[in-house]
């Protein structure tokens, strides 16, 4: 990777951190020790699942929030402020730019995460006073979240490349509601018939597969995950994050910046 | 060799709902620029300078044309490396502090660590915000971003400037300091190309000058050349407010001012006018050819378009 990748994404992470993004933290730790207070006095025997789906669901859900609305602004605002063209009259590559870009704000999801994922886990400990073994699948349900995020990261920044910041916005999260039903699609598409057949399963497919990568519900049932199912996700997930950094990329180094 | 190169570069744009008007932006500019000079790119606003130096900076691009910037082309990373460009009406990142923002661009522009502190110490005390260094830009005074954006312009010592109205939001001090800092980096044997409609800074710093507007290149050449004198008249001033009948004869207009008279004669009377002072006794003050100033001269550029503009519509 160019330094100068490096350096964009760091100032991106940078910013982001001022800019009081990881505020949500306070919001997400409030939300949990409240949870876990209320949940351990009226559930019985179901603490664990109670805040195990709480708590992911919450990872997620703020996560997302975040992913779209920064992914959106994060080229937007740039030509909007004119802060792009001091980064864009120097030896930098309008990909390499983009690119920066996204992994600064991966950078900020995934400290995000982390943060998240230690306060379910603080969560657990004090509903249930002791972790069991099935608990380490909680770490690959974070972990395909923040394959999600990415994925996102990629749909917004790709959106916000030709898109003004308020469609880009309705785009990306319009795509992610619909590719949380991916699968759902896919069997209707299935079942379509004639020419509208493939049309149907063309759509079913060309939208993100989130729904394959929510593992929540199977988590907080102490379900286990298999090893090919991890290895399957992440490689669609990766790929899809690059095509659609890429095609932000391809638009993005023909756009005039007016 | 040319330091800049402009090759009948033209931007025009498509606007309305379908996209199917053309708007031109820029007619076809040739221009030329040479190393070392301090070139000024003269228009009201509109003009087309600033979609000039978007397309120089790569930033938009070209309906047709090239330009070269040191003999490369203008999307070639190594020209890049050599060029410093300040925006009109420059913006930062916000929660950066000036000194963090310099750092950044320093890194961008592939700068050294060890160079980079020093350097941008350096070019903080050089615009004078040494004392403003560990501020957030947020916080920033519009006369202070203006400082900073020339400041991560000479950051990296470019070989070519192009700066964008640098004198805009600054206080008289502020822009007598841009002048100066303009003068030294021609000194330096580096060339400017700045952007302006202020007449007064081109006219005071410009080796060269280009007028544009309406998206066309009007006039260019060297400041002296245009404000020449081309009335073929002289001014004498002197002393009293006694005007000799055969002086009077002479004279194409004349102010009374205190205790002084300014006349104006035309060059082939203007030895028989002083001839005729001379006897009167009179004491000459001043005789100065009427030079064009360069306002007349940018509004005399101006004005056929407008003309056929108002005949179009």
């Amino acid at each position: 990777m160019s330094a100068r990748i490096l350096h964009i994404a760091a100032n991106t992470f940078r910013e982001a951190v001022r800019d009081r993004v990881l505020l949500n933290l306070i919001a997400f730790a409030l939300l949990m020790s409240g949870a876990a207070i209320l949940v351990g006095q009226i559930s019985i025997g179901i603490e664990r699942l109670v805040v195990v789906n709480l708590g992911l669901t919450a990872v997620s859900l703020f996560g997302v929030v975040i992913a779209i609305f920064i992914g959106i602004g994060l080229v937007s605002k740039e030509i909007e402020k004119r802060t792009l063209y001091t980064v864009l009259s120097r030896p930098v590559g309008r990909w390499e730019f983009i690119v920066g870009k996204f992994f600064g704000l991966a950078g900020t999801l995934l400290v995000n995460t982390l943060f998240m994922g230690v306060g379910v886990f603080a969560a657990l400990l004090y509903v249930s006073r002791h972790f069991v073994w099935a608990d380490v699948w909680i770490l690959v349900a974070l972990y395909f979240i923040v394959l999600q995020f990415l994925m996102i990261t990629a749909i917004a920044l790709l959106f916000s490349s030709f898109s003004s910041p308020l469609l880009s916005a309705v785009f990306a999260f319009s795509l992610f509601v619909i590719g949380s039903f991916a699968e759902d699609l896919r069997g209707f598409a299935a079942m379509a018939h004639g020419a509208g057949r493939f049309l149907v399963t063309g759509a079913a497919y060309l939208v993100p597969n989130f729904s394959s990568l929510n593992i929540i519900t199977s988590v907080a049932h102490q379900q286990p995950v298999m090893g090919e199912y991890i290895v399957s996700n992440s490689l669609y997930a990766l790929l899809y994050t690059g095509m659609a950094l890429c095609g932000a990329v391809l638009i993005f180094e023909t756009r005039n910046l007016k | 060799m040319s330091a800049i190169e402009i090759l009948g570069l033209a931007k025009s744009y498509t606007v309305g709902f379908w996209q199917k008007r053309k708007k031109c932006a820029l007619r076809p500019l040739h221009l030329s620029v040479e190393e070392g000079e301090i070139f000024g790119f003269l228009g009201p606003n509109g003009a087309g300078k600033t979609t000039t130096l978007k397309l120089l900076m790569g930033l938009v691009f070209p309906s047709e044309g090239s330009a070269r910037i040191l003999g490369m082309e203008i999307n070639d990373p190594r020209m890049k490396a050599q060029i410093g460009f300040l925006p009109e009406q420059p913006y930062f990142y916000d929660y950066l502090t000036a000194n963090e923002l310099l750092e950044y661009y320093a890194q961008l522009s592939g700068m050294v660590a060890r160079e980079r502190r020093s350097k941008v110490s350096e070019v903080l005390e050089r615009v004078g915000l040494e004392g403003a260094a560990r501020t957030q830009l947020r916080k920033f005074s519009k006369g202070m971003l203006q400082r900073v954006g020339i400041a991560q312009a000479i950051l990296h010592d470019p070989k070519v400037l192009f700066l964008d109205e640098p004198m805009s939001g600054l206080d008289p001090i502020g822009r007598r300091e841009v002048r100066d800092l303009m003068e030294e980096l021609k000194r330096r044997g580096k060339t400017v190309f700045f952007s302006t409609h202020i007449l007064s800074d081109a006219e005071s710093l410009c080796d060269r000058v280009a007028i544009i507007h309406l998206g066309e290149l009007r006039g260019v050449g060297a400041v002296a050349d245009l404000t020449s004198n081309v009335e073929g008249k002289a001014e004498i001033v002197w002393h009293g407010s006694t005007i000799p009948a055969s002086v009077k004869a002479l004279m194409s207009e004349y102010h009374l001012s205190g205790d002084s008279v300014r006349a104006i004669v035309r060059e082939a009377n203007q030895d028989a006018a002083i001839d005729g002072l001379r006897q009167a006794g009179i004491r000459i003050i001043s005789i100065t050819p009427v030079r064009t100033s360069l306002e007349e001269y940018f509004v005399r550029k101006l004005k056929p378009s407008e003309t056929a503009a108002g005949v179009r519509s």
